[in-house]
């Protein structure tokens, strides 16, 4: 039995049925995990704590207790605290960082059940769209077979780990695409939800009102079984949401009509992609117009601006976020520093990364006193111009369309220049900028035989909206994951 | 009653003329709150080290700043104590430098949109001559104070101690209207008083519940601001006297010289007088402000500002002037009795149960507390904390209006009550201490004693 082939659909009406153990799975996951070790997906497992947890889930289920997620293998992103396991960001920084605290998330999945089978590799402070930023080096994704192909980034790990079997699934953060690119790029399922849905708390920051947690899987249906778990108000977070959050998974039970439904894509997104990814897309608007359907393009002007004003501000506040990291505490200290200015310039030298100190540079230039107003006010402004922008679609249309990336996933390398990297988040940043939801499925393959996904935005906490077109959609699709390949 | 005096005002006097002084404060004032501005940790002093710490004090990876309401309401409501104008809006934000103390690397603080803006206090400054003088304010923000550096603890290292880390403060800023070092002390000392009577701040200097900033500059009659001086981080009212008085004249000796002042930040030595330089201020360092993304902006609506002006204690100014005006004190007698609102409120009770109706019954028993009660507690002992009450206070007064006892023996009463709390007039009986007015009595006792 291939049991690490299975959703966890599929794996809850197998352990309900007695077909299998969460143990028997635990140990199916454990051998592709062993497989998949040239992947680079994990930089820390946790197995053996793993196994007791599944003779504990196979317990509740004996015992006819199963909770929600009980049972289901997972991998989590190295930016989730996670307590007495190694949290390093995957950088040198907080290579030897262990938290005594959990994330709020972690602490909501572990409460129903989830088994936690490793922290997955990522971009350095998931600052990064290939996964190549990552101190503990570049993880492959597995379409390439036998070339080097990028997972995408920067939950480049989560995103191998799912598609190739080391995990059901996992947990990735957003902040301008680092969910929705690589599981677009892997051939998964990755949601960014609306900003606030999930609490930060316990998540190594990147930028602050950009951060949001997301589930990767390897179909809607988990997906949405997942984010009912992880969403809800938290106390420790400020930003977090306090409206109900609804049981995404019940709203799949049954699929939506298209008949008359809006949707809008946006031409520059269209048409900064290239041809395979057009004629992608356009498939999928053929079958939805033929359902009834309408499917009109819109132009959002500022589009243009998007990631601009995203490296900007991503920038600026993780030069405020990551100045925490200073030798002084439980990061790396240098030891060639003999005074107290050393101690910073040598630790931070020494623990980050060329892309991170890159992006220092920017943010805490753009934040003095006499840029402040040119760059980061002025992005602000921006944000509320595009959210204006993103209201008036929403007044007419009930979700966007738009690719996911503008390509096919790349060769590891490929991209040199950090323009042509921060370009990558095309069609990811304009959302996450004003905190609306994402969500990237498969829509099929490109010319080279790889992973193309399609993006649903939506308007606020409209995840539900997202959720029942996307499952509609996949069933369509029909897409074929590597695993079932 | 008092007023506004332009007269009398201090000068210096130089070579070239009368110099005028300049003076504006930055006080950093603790908020009384039972836990941090953004954390759980309590606020409380310990002698051990990093014991009242939260993670997010410590600046862990993904810890969040959970803002305290009790810090907002302690600050809306110092700044009606201060006629300030609440801000609806206020945002915090961050100021970044890079100090072991400050273990996120920035300082949540608010400047762009603090939350009181404008507000001022009336000062009466003077022994003799009194004058009052109108000090008006900058604005009120709210900020989180740093760790403290302990070098002392190993030969060859620093060791931190964050339980000050996080602690609320909130910043008070004048606008340079002083024009002494007795008007700075004056108003400092009215400030204390009135955080006091607000329980928005233990206004302790010495025990490091206020620290000040002291910004010094001097001109000439009519001239424009001219460059000031920071004297930083004070903590005794006294020595920002002699900061005042030492910086000034020192100024004016530079600029009669013709030297430029510098705008610099000084620390003032207390034991020499001396004034050293620590850093410029015109190239401090740039803090990078900006609104700190893990923190909405704090929204207050009239019903919040209406409920802590329901709650507004009596303020000292007010309380000042009613104890003038009903008991018949002197200026001098009602700012005593009110600098502490505990004592404020013993002298009123015992007057409430005081049954003497007569003229200066009052102020009898101002003076009692004044004179009789003070002398006999220990420094650093609260009133509340005494054995005796107002009720036994009331009565002992009481037998010196009616003639009972005399002044003398009323005071010896006092020390015979002061641990017990006694009833004053039980020890009037037993001990025959009654004053005897009556003339044939009192002729029939000096018969038997004197001409026997």
């Amino acid at each position: 039995m291939m049991l690490y082939k299975y959703t966890y659909s599929e794996l809850r009406a197998g352990y309900e049925a007695k077909d299998f153990t969460v143990k028997e799975v635990l140990a199916s996951y454990i051998q592709k995990i062993e497989e998949n070790q040239n992947l680079n997906g994990y930089i820390t497992l946790c197995l053996e704590q793993a196994l007791q947890e599944a003779k504990k889930a196979d317990e509740n289920f004996a015992a006819g207790q199963p909770r929600k997620l009980e049972g289901m293998p997972i991998a989590v992103k190295d930016n989730f605290c996670m307590k007495g396991l190694r949290t390093t960001a995957a950088s040198k920084m907080l290579e030897n960082f262990i938290p005594h605290y959990n994330s709020s998330v972690i602490d909501r999945i572990l409460n129903e059940g989830v088994i936690v089978l490793g922290k997955a590799n990522m971009d350095e402070f998931a600052m990064g769209s290939s996964n190549e930023t990552s101190y503990f080096g570049s993880v492959l994704n597995p379409w390439g077979n036998d070339k080097a192909i990028a997972p995408g980034g920067s939950s480049g790990g989560s995103a191998a780990i799912v598609a190739a079997g080391s995990s059901v699934a996992a947990l990735g953060t957003d902040t301008g695409g680092s969910v929705r690119q690589p599981a677009s790029f892997c051939g998964i399922t990755g949601m960014r939800p609306t900003y606030g849905l999930c609490s930060r708390y316990g998540i190594v920051a990147f930028a602050s009102s950009l951060d949001q947690a997301g589930p990767m899987t390897r179909d809607v249906a988990d997906n949405a079984l997942l984010l009912s778990v992880m969403a809800g108000h938290d106390p420790k977070d400020m930003t977090t949401l306090t409206e109900e959050i609804p049981d995404y998974s019940a709203i799949l039970k049954n699929p939506i009509s298209l008949k008359g439904k809006s949707f809008a894509y946006i031409e520059e997104c269209l048409s900064a992609s290239d041809e395979a990814v057009q004629r992608n897309m356009q498939n999928v608007f053929a079958l939805l117009r033929e359902r009834g359907a309408i499917v009109d393009p819109i132009s959002l002007k500022l589009q243009k601006y998007a990631i601009s004003a995203y490296v900007l501000i991503s920038a600026c506040e993780a030069s405020s976020n990551l100045a925490r990291y200073d030798g002084v505490r439980y990061t790396h200290r240098s030891q060639n520093a003999d005074k107290l200015s050393n101690l910073y310039n040598e630790s931070r030298s020494e623990g980050f990364g060329a892309e991170v100190k890159r992006r220092l540079c920017i943010g805490t230039y753009a934040l003095s006193a006499s840029e402040y107003e040119e760059f980061y006010l002025r992005v602000q402004k921006l944000r509320r111009l595009i959210y204006n922008d993103f209201m008036s679609v929403f007044a007419k249309y009930d979700l966007i369309l738009t690719p996911t990336s503008p390509s096919e996933p790349f060769v590891l390398g490929e991209i040199q220049s950090p323009c042509a990297m921060y370009a990558q988040d095309h069609m990811t940043v304009m959302n996450a900028l004003v905190g609306l939801p994402g969500l990237s499925i498969p829509s099929g393959l490109g010319a080279q035989g790889l992973p193309l996904g399609l993006q649903i935005i939506g308007n606020f906490l409209s995840e539900s909206d997202i959720y029942a077109l996307a499952h509609v959609l996949e069933k369509e699709i029909a897409f074929q994951s590597w695993l079932k390949k | 009653m008092v007023k506004e005096v332009t007269k009398n005002i201090h000068r210096i006097e130089g070579k070239t003329g009368l110099w005028e002084v300049i003076v504006g404060l930055e006080m950093h004032a603790q908020i009384a709150s039972q836990s941090k501005l953004f954390s759980g940790a309590s606020t409380r002093f310990s002698r051990n080290p990093n014991t009242q710490v939260a993670l997010v004090d410590v600046a862990f990876p993904g810890m969040l700043p959970v803002l305290n309401k009790e810090c907002i309401r302690q600050g809306v409501k110092t700044g009606l104590g201060l006629q300030g104008s609440i801000q609806k809006r206020s945002v915090f934000e961050r100021k970044s430098y890079f100090y072991p103390d400050l273990p996120q690397g920035y300082q949540i603080s608010q400047f762009f949109f603090p939350l009181v803006l404008g507000g001022h206090l009336d000062v009466s400054v003077g022994q003799k001559e009194v004058y009052s003088r109108r000090v008006n304010l900058e604005r009120i923000h709210l900020e989180q104070d740093a760790g403290k550096r302990v070098h002392d603890l190993f030969p060859n290292k620093s060791a931190l101690d964050l339980n000050r880390a996080g602690i609320a403060l909130m910043e008070i800023v004048t606008k340079p209207d002083m024009r002494s070092a007795e008007e700075a002390m004056a108003f400092l000392r009215s400030l204390l008083v009135l955080l006091r009577h607000l329980r928005t701040c233990d206004a302790n200097m010495k025990g490091g519940s206020m620290r000040v900033d002291v910004n010094v500059s001097v001109r000439k009659e009519g001239d424009p601001l001219g460059a000031h001086v920071e004297l930083k981080n004070m903590h005794s009212i006294k020595f920002i006297g002699q900061a005042i008085e030492a910086e000034s004249q020192r100024q004016v000796e530079a600029l009669e010289n013709g030297e430029n002042i510098d705008q610099n930040a000084c620390r003032f030595n207390p034991k020499t007088g001396g004034i050293t330089v620590m850093y410029a201020t015109e190239d401090a360092a740039d803090y990078r402000y900006f609104p700190d993304p893990d923190i909405p902006p704090v929204e207050i609506d009239d019903s919040f500002i209406n409920a802590v002006k329901e709650e507004m204690p009596e303020l000292p100014n007010a309380m000042v002037a009613r104890f003038c005006k009903d008991y018949a004190l002197e200026r001098y007698e009602a700012e005593i009795l009110s600098e502490d609102k505990d004592v404020s409120r013993f002298f009123e009770q015992a007057i409430l149960v005081l049954k003497v109706q007569k003229e200066g019954a009052a102020r009898e028993m101002a003076l009692w507390i004044i004179g009789e009660v003070f002398a006999r507690m220990s420094e650093g002992v609260s009133i509340t904390d005494i054995a005796l009450t107002p009720e036994r206070l009331a009565q002992l007064v009481a037998l010196v209006l009616n003639g009972s006892v005399s002044r003398a023996i009323g005071k010896s009463i006092l020390d015979k009550i002061w641990q017990s709390n006694a009833n004053p007039e039980d020890i009037v009986k037993f001990e025959g201490l009654e004053k005897i007015s009556d003339e044939e009595n009192l002729c029939q006792w000096v018969k038997e004693k004197v001409c026997c």
